[in-house]
């Protein structure tokens, strides 16, 4: 069996059932993070989708497809999006590489 | 250009039976799971069957014939497809015209500019000084050069013009379209910008229509008319009005695209999780009155291509009463959850 199921996207909602006030104001907040501003709700869901892959949540990733699909983005879109969510997480890791030079330099001869 | 698909009535489809699609709609067959019922769900929300308000565009189905085949269309238009309006019904729908209200005359096929009376029909209903929109799915502009002037004959008799462009690249609208439907568009969207359509100042109206290439609802269509407006600018200097978002019906060939890729269910259970009771009194059936080819009235076209005639004991065009069609109860069935889904969707878009 697997951990997730996709049904259980829809009953997101729910979490206030063990916490009602902290959920309303996640939601409340949830909902003016994604309303048209600066950004568009299309340039906004890409950045969802993006994140959705850096965090790996099969959730998100179903949700901001859809949503961005929705909203006019392309497959090419979505797929850089992607990709920009890779490279961050790629280069997060190399740029460490610094670190590692520079304790290997102060260590050697 | 290359079709996307051919006709369910040319496939023999179970589909092209209207009982068959009702009978998948209501859980009656195929062993669909069974949604709640339209009508109980707006009575649910405190609402009433649904009434016209007054008639105010008479959408006439004046044919089948169409030069493409997309994959989502509700009329199951195609080349393949002979049924046209006859003069007789025509002159019938011009009596109506000259002895209503009626402020919009939208003219919809097929592609109606393949019906050999449709100029003739159209300078008929322009000395009757009413207002005409036509549906045009642009590659006939440029599908022979006998449609090449077409943008003229719009532009000297002021019609409105409606056009189809699911989106801004190729690899969606042909997909749902057919093969190089997109290049022709773009060519036919030029040549009606040539003439002045969607250009400011003109008054020659020219919007487009964009509906989901697959099992999704339209996002907001404020949003998406600026990143068509953006998009098809700056990649092709083309101009245009507004956009209107329209719902894919589950009807006739988006219904089989549903069942065949999987999706009926969540699509449908996505209309209904989406249903807006405040998208009920504002949807088309309350102003609009459909004509089908055989002069037959419907409440509206999906209603027409799933032969639901009005409730009333008028069905045809020439026994047209305004004011004892105005009595009627608008038919409803499960395809209604399209036009009641989110903002709403109608021919004139978003509508909640």
């Amino acid at each position: 069996m697997s951990y997730y199921n996709p049904q259980d996207l829809a009953k997101f909602g729910s979490i206030s059932e063990f916490q009602p006030e902290l959920a309303e104001k996640f939601f409340d907040w949830y909902g003016a993070v994604f309303a048209e501003g600066e950004l568009s709700q299309r340039e906004k869901s890409l950045i969802a989708l993006a994140v959705a892959h850096a965090v790996q949540c099969p959730y998100c990733i179903d949700a901001y497809t859809t949503e961005s699909l929705q909203l006019g983005s392309t497959e090419g879109m979505m797929m850089e999006a992607v990709h920009v969510a890779a490279a961050i997480r790629g280069g997060a890791s190399l740029v460490h590489g610094v670190m590692m030079m520079n304790k290997t330099k102060e260590t050697l001869m | 250009m290359a079709l996307a698909t051919t006709s369910l009535k040319r496939r023999k489809s179970d589909l092209d039976d209207t009982t068959f699609q009702l009978n998948v709609l209501n859980a009656a067959t195929l062993s669909m799971v069974e949604f709640p019922k339209f009508s109980e769900l707006i009575e649910r929300h405190g609402k009433p069957p649904i009434k016209p308000k007054s008639l105010e565009i008479l959408q006439l189905n004046i044919g089948k014939m169409c030069n493409q085949a997309c994959k989502h269309c509700h009329v199951d238009a195609g080349p393949d497809r002979k049924e046209m309006m006859d003069r007789e019904t025509m002159m019938h729908c011009l009596n109506v015209i000259e002895k209503t209200q009626v402020q919009v005359v939208d003219i919809t096929g097929g592609a109606p500019e393949m019906h050999p009376d449709f100029r003739w029909f159209a300078n008929e209903i322009h000395a009757r000084n009413t207002k005409m929109l036509v549906r045009c799915n642009l590659t006939i502009i440029v599908a022979n050069k006998k449609y090449n002037d077409l943008p003229q004959f719009y532009a000297d008799r002021g019609i409105h013009v409606v056009s189809s462009l699911p989106f801004y690249d190729s690899k969606n609208v042909d997909r749902q379209r057919g093969d190089g439907v997109f290049e022709e568009s773009i060519a036919a969207l030029k040549m009606l910008n040539a003439v002045g359509y969607g250009m400011s100042g003109t008054g020659l109206i020219l919007d487009l229509v964009y509906n989901p290439v697959g099992a999704l609802l339209p996002g907001p269509q404020a949003a998406l008319e600026a990143e068509f407006k953006r998009a098809l600018s700056k990649k092709f200097e083309i101009e245009f009005n507004a956009l209107h978002c329209i719902t894919n019906m589950p009807i006739s060939r988006f219904l089989d695209f549903l069942i065949e890729s999987g999706n009926y269910e969540r699509y449908m259970q996505k209309l209904i999780d989406a249903f807006n009771p405040a998208a009920v009194s504002g949807v088309m059936c309350t102003n609009t009155l459909s004509v089908s080819y055989d002069g037959k009235l419907y409440d509206c076209d999906f209603n027409q291509m799933l032969e639901l005639p009005v409730a009333s004991k008028l069905k045809h065009i020439s026994e047209f009463d305004e004011s004892v069609l105005h009595n009627r109860t608008v038919v409803v069935n499960q395809h209604c959850y399209g036009c009641t889904a989110g903002a709403g969707s109608s021919c004139g878009g978003q509508i909640a």
